[in-house]
């Protein structure tokens, strides 16, 4: 399955990586809810790590949707409330 | 409780929504998206030339303070020459105070740094799927029915509009980071104007005072014992009578 590092790319990995993903993505969830930041991070380094390792980068120009998506690494707690919450951290797209 | 990834792919889905319910029909849906593609284009180029900007200022601080670590530690060895521990001491302490500033604005341009590649490659991968999507989209114009156009259309948009809020999060992120820098870099400068940070970029500091005071002591006496010379006086109570006569 294609899956997307927020603001750094996209990686192709197969079904044991993702796998492994969902289990590491439930504690990362729940580091948020304890406000662990410190937990958080590493979490999100570790899911990071193994997408780099053992995932094939998608090409640029493929403009196919992720399968998944993972927060970027250096995601602070401050930062997880603003892109969960409504108003969001990613901006509306652009519109005129 | 959730995980992250749903989390945040339901963020992304409800932002491609939005900018997709803003279109009336398919063929609208598809030039509309491809002109906002365009505009975020040059948003992240304007977001990586900010970054750019405040990494210069930060670097131009920096160059102001390595040279304020070398006067002061000029300053230290003639003090300490002179005798003068005490305004050595003085020199040092600032000097170590700047080197620890340093080493923070070094952290921030590096962060500034890592900022400027994900925009980078941002706006690369971004390009790419732009242009992709320039083709695709004439080919869906051209080739399909209108139900067919409309679940093609769908698939693009929703690619697309994936990169696209991964481009605002870049953009975002990176202006943030800006702004906190800026606010750092300006309050050393407003603390460096006011003296309450040692007034380390003025030519005249207390403790250059001090210093050019000792110094001009010393050049006094260095001029006394010349003179002296010149007179043939040894200064030892003799030439005392000399004078006087």
């Amino acid at each position: 399955m294609i899956v997307r590092l927020m603001t750094e790319g996209r990686y192709e990995v197969d079904d044991e990586v993702a796998k492994g993903l969902n289990d590491i993505d439930e504690q990362a969830g729940a580091a948020v809810e304890r406000g662990d930041e410190a937990e958080l991070g590493a979490l999100l380094g570790r899911m990071a790590n193994a997408v780099r390792t053992n995932g094939v980068r998608v090409p640029d120009d493929d403009t196919s949707a992720s399968d998944a998506i993972i927060p970027p690494e250096d995601l602070t707690l401050d930062e997880a409330r603003r892109l969960f919450a409504d108003e969001g951290l990613i901006p509306d797209l652009p519109t005129p | 409780m959730a995980g992250l990834m749903s989390r945040a792919s339901a963020i992304v889905k409800a932002k491609i929504s939005k900018l997709l319910d803003r279109a009336e029909n398919p063929a609208e849906t598809l030039d509309y998206s491809y002109e906002r593609q365009l505009e975020l284009l040059q948003n992240v180029k304007r977001g990586i030339a900010d970054v750019v900007t405040a990494k210069k200022r930060l670097q131009m601080q920096e160059t102001q303070l390595q040279q304020s670590v070398v006067k002061l530690d000029a300053q230290a060895r003639q003090a300490l020459a002179a005798g003068r521990e005490d305004l050595a001491r003085q020199a040092l302490e600032r000097k170590s105070g700047l080197q620890q500033q340093l080493v923070d604005l070094d952290a921030q341009t590096k962060q500034l740094e890592e900022q400027q590649a994900k925009l980078e490659a941002s706006s690369k991968a971004l390009s790419a799927k732009v242009e992709s999507f320039r083709t695709q989209k004439e080919t869906i114009k051209a080739q399909y029915s209108a139900a067919e156009a409309q679940v093609k259309i769908g698939e693009a948009a929703t690619g697309i509009g994936e990169e696209m809020a991964d481009t605002g999060l870049a953009i975002q992120r990176a202006k943030d980071k800006t702004e906190q820098m800026q606010a750092r870099a300006s309050a050393i400068d407003e603390l460096t104007a006011s003296g309450a940070l040692e007034d380390f970029t003025s030519d005249h500091t207390e403790l250059d005072r001090q210093l050019s005071a000792l110094a001009s002591d010393q050049q006094v006496e260095d001029e006394l014992a010349a003179m002296k010379k010149e007179i043939g006086t040894s200064g030892d109570g003799e030439p005392q009578k000399e004078l006087k006569q």
